[in-house]
């Protein structure tokens, strides 16, 4: 569970601010993060592009989104 | 309808910052009061004398371009499968936020909308609001550094993410049923204005379809001029800055091809050259929009995609319209109202209160 980042439900901007704690902490490696916006998922996407991470793949889940962030 | 978000991309909230500052002096253009095209703030006040909650005869009418953007939202946001009941996350906090917000705004006369659409016009009393803005929301940025939250809003019923959309379909309707009469100040149950900036206006249904438009776009596109800022600080990025500042050069461009552009401090519509308190005022707003989580307009149309909280947000700015007139909070052309200094520490204890009080690690 320690790489699941639990956002649904946040309003702008924590999930990018949470995303970006995460990717800082780790460095490098994979997490993923569960929203339940649109918004936010376009939002944690530009965050990791931005910090040259990759989005691996987003699945819908449940009523949000289930994206995998990753760095080799 | 599902699929790549075109509007969310670095060309899309470019543009819709662009078709917005083309669209507010055409409406200016078109009735609407000076450097007033569009301004969130000032029109939820004009809704609020509208329907009696204040009585400042100059600002009353049901501005059709705030009903536009949640509904125009709404629309957006039912065609692509966005809009998702929501709420539970502090609204009596967020309605406090409003009320704060807005006082803070009519003191500096305008929202951040107005801010930008007032300096493309050529006034340059807008400078020190906007950089008042951009540090209530610098302030908001240390809130959100050391761990501030509102808390998790839970999904909800229909309703929840209908209401405010049906109270401005209300609204509309009244404006249909008791439209504003020539020289008379009330029609039926509506007041209107028959001078000052309230009777000033472009016609009825050119404003709901702009409204309507710019609610659709900026649904999509996720718009929002306080996030600009804040993402610029907190973050160092750029995208969402990149959509007020298009918004900014094509309402300078409009306004000079339209005749619009009259560079200066003094006799500005709608403004006044008190430049602490135009500072102060503005920075007031921007920290309540920077805890609540959206500018004025970010408000309206997460409200139209179901969000229960924004809707709050924006009913307590409609409440902080009444209080900001009743109670001489509000500033006019002639400077700031007689209790407008008391609002004001008011305001940012109870923000300070707020942001320091609603701080939890989030996991």
């Amino acid at each position: 569970m320690k790489n699941i980042i639990d956002a649904r439900g946040l309003s702008c901007p924590q999930p990018v601010i949470l995303v970006t704690a995460k990717m800082k902490e780790m460095a490098s490696g994979e997490f993923t993060i569960l929203v339940d916006t649109d918004t936010a998922k376009e939002n944690v996407s530009r965050a990791a592009r931005s910090n040259h991470w990759v989005v691996g793949s987003i699945e819908p889940d449940g009523d949000g989104y289930r994206n995998i962030v990753k760095k080799d | 309808m599902k699929g790549r978000n075109i509007l969310s991309l670095s060309w899309g909230i470019v543009g819709v910052g662009a078709v917005i500052g083309i669209l507010a002096p055409v409406l200016q253009k078109l009735g609407n009061p000076g450097n007033m095209g569009i301004c969130v703030a000032c029109f939820e006040r004009d809704i609020a004398g509208a329907i009696g909650l204040h009585r400042a005869e100059v600002v009353q009418y049901l501005r059709p371009e705030i009903m536009g953007f949640v509904l125009g939202s709404l629309l957006a946001a039912l065609i692509f499968r966005e809009f998702r009941p929501r709420g539970g996350s502090a609204p009596i906090i967020r309605f406090v936020l409003g009320v704060f917000a807005m006082i803070g705004a009519l003191i500096f006369l305008g929202c951040p909308w107005r801010a930008l659409l007032r300096l493309s016009g050529g006034d340059f009393n807008a400078i020190t609001g906007l950089i008042g803005l951009a540090f209530g929301i610098f302030i908001g940025t240390m809130f959100l550094r050391s761990g501030y939250t509102l808390g998790r809003s839970e999904k909800s019923r229909p309703a929840t993410g209908l209401v405010l959309p049906l109270i401005m379909l209300g609204l509309l309707i009244l404006a249909i049923i008791f439209p504003v009469l020539e020289g008379q100040p009330k029609n039926g149950i509506i007041f209107s204005s028959i001078k000052g900036p309230g009777s000033m206006h472009a016609p009825l249904f050119i404003s709901l379809a702009v409204g309507l438009g710019i609610g659709f776009l900026a649904q999509r596109s996720r718009f929002c001029t306080m996030g600009a800022i804040r993402d610029l600080i907190l973050f160092r990025q750029v995208h969402l800055f990149s959509g007020i500042l298009a918004l900014l050069i094509a309402a300078l461009i409009a306004n000079l091809v339209l005749g619009q552009f009259h560079p200066g401090f003094m006799g500005q519509p709608v403004a006044h050259t008190q430049h602490v308190w135009n500072f102060l005022g503005m920075a007031l707003a921007g920290l309540a929009f920077a805890l609540a989580g959206g500018c004025p307009g970010r408000q309206l149309f997460l409200a139209g995609e179901g969000d229960g909280d924004a809707a709050v947000f924006v009913v307590g700015m409609i409440v902080g319209a009444g209080l900001a007139h009743n109670f001489g909070l509000a500033s006019s052309p002639q400077g700031i109202g007689p209790h407008g200094m008391a609002a004001l520490v008011t305001g940012f204890a109870a923000c300070l209160f707020i942001g320091f009080t609603m701080r939890e690690k989030l996991t």
